[in-house]
């Protein structure tokens, strides 16, 4: 797994991560190319549907990313977001995926620097997580034949 | 609705563990309104099931389909063209509508991945709570619309007992208690007299103690 490149899912709300997403390539911070931007129109928007299927299809990891505590744009959606992420923990759990593939973030429009430094530390995170496994046999088993 | 509530992925797993494919079925009635097996809930646990099995060496196939109702035959029938492609079925409605699948399919294994409730309606969002017991003889029209079958912790017909206390009872603070409830919306309603009046000890055949009960609309059967 030397040359593993996690395929990160990063759903972004509109109001904060997305535009922090825009704010840190104006700002010209790097971030790692690995995770793959979803715009949503709200956090409360993703569903436990959207996460499951993403690493149904082979996402190594997901996060969801919204407006920092009580600056959600619909009133709470970054809150139930939340209780959704931690739902799907318990879940992928339960499974033997694990729950630390799942993250919910909090950010600000402005905050440039922290969305090109959480996307980095999740992409590590899950590059020392290693791959999805259920990726792993699915390919183990093409190859086989 | 009748609600419900997915069971423990252990107990799904270990249900499907011996075959190669299942149809996952789903309901577009109750269960999909209090999020136990409607589309959604279908794609969810179809995506975990799979990937549990992937990772396990032993890759599941995964029907998914949500039938507009699963307690009546006519949609039951729909099944028909998936049923000879799959192993097993493993059912999200209600225990009403695992039990018509398996009448409808004798040769198929059917497998609940629910577990049925109760009768209730939905306090807040994600929050439901028991409102009916099904007693066969209503009597909602004398307690003010609050049910003291589903409601009171003992059934009690007749006022509260010694536990209620602040409105609330004794098995649990956060349940309140019925016959609170009742004696506060006679009062708004002025009709008070409504409590004097003594229930007389509940029959409870029409219950269910008189064994499966059935309707027969005579003006309806064909």
């Amino acid at each position: 797994m030397e040359n593993f490149e996690p395929v990160i899912v990063a759903f972004c709300c509109h109001y904060c991560a997305y535009t922090a997403a825009d704010m840190a390539g104006s700002m010209r911070l790097h971030y790692p190319p690995n995770v793959k931007i979803i715009r949503v129109p709200c956090s409360g928007k993703v569903d436990a549907i959207h996460v499951m299927k993403s690493l149904e299809k082979g996402a190594d990891g997901v996060c969801v990313a919204g407006c920092l505590d009580g600056d959600c744009h619909f009133k709470n959606g970054n809150v139930r977001a939340a209780h959704r992420v931690e739902y799907l923990k318990k879940l992928l759990d339960e499974i033997g995926i694990g729950g630390e593939r799942v993250e919910m973030f909090a950010m600000s429009a402005g905050m440039g620097e922290r969305f090109a430094q959480t996307a980095t530390d999740f992409t590590e995170k899950i590059r020392k997580l290693g791959p999805n496994p259920a990726k792993v046999a699915h390919q183990a088993q093409r190859a086989a034949g | 609705m009748i609600t419900a509530e997915r069971k423990p992925m252990e107990e799904l797993i270990r249900c499907v563990k011996p075959y190669r494919s299942i149809l996952l079925a789903g309901c577009n009635e109750c269960v999909t309104v209090c999020a136990a097996g409607g589309r959604k809930e279908v794609g969810v646990l179809a995506s975990a099931l799979k990937m549990h099995f992937m990772k396990a060496g032993q890759p599941l196939e995964v029907q998914e389909i949500t039938l507009e109702r699963q307690c009546d035959p006519e949609y039951v029938d729909q099944l028909v063209s998936n049923i000879d492609q799959v192993d097993a079925v493993l059912s999200m409605a209600c225990g009403c509508g695992v039990q018509e699948v398996a009448r409808r399919y004798p040769n198929k294994p059917v497998f609940p991945a629910l577990n049925t409730k109760f009768m209730g309606a939905s306090e807040r969002q994600g929050v439901w709570a028991e409102r009916c017991q099904g007693c066969g003889d209503c009597v909602l029209g004398y307690t003010g619309g609050v049910c003291p079958v589903a409601r009171c912790s003992k059934q009690l017909f007749n006022g509260p007992c010694g536990g209620s206390s602040n409105g609330k009872c004794e098995i649990d603070p956060s349940v309140d208690c019925a016959w609170q409830l009742i004696w506060d919306r006679l009062k708004a309603l002025g009709m008070t007299e409504s409590y004097e009046e003594n229930l007389p000890a509940k029959d409870w055949r029409p219950g269910g103690g008189g064994g499966p009960r059935r309707i027969i609309r005579e003006d309806m059967v064909i």
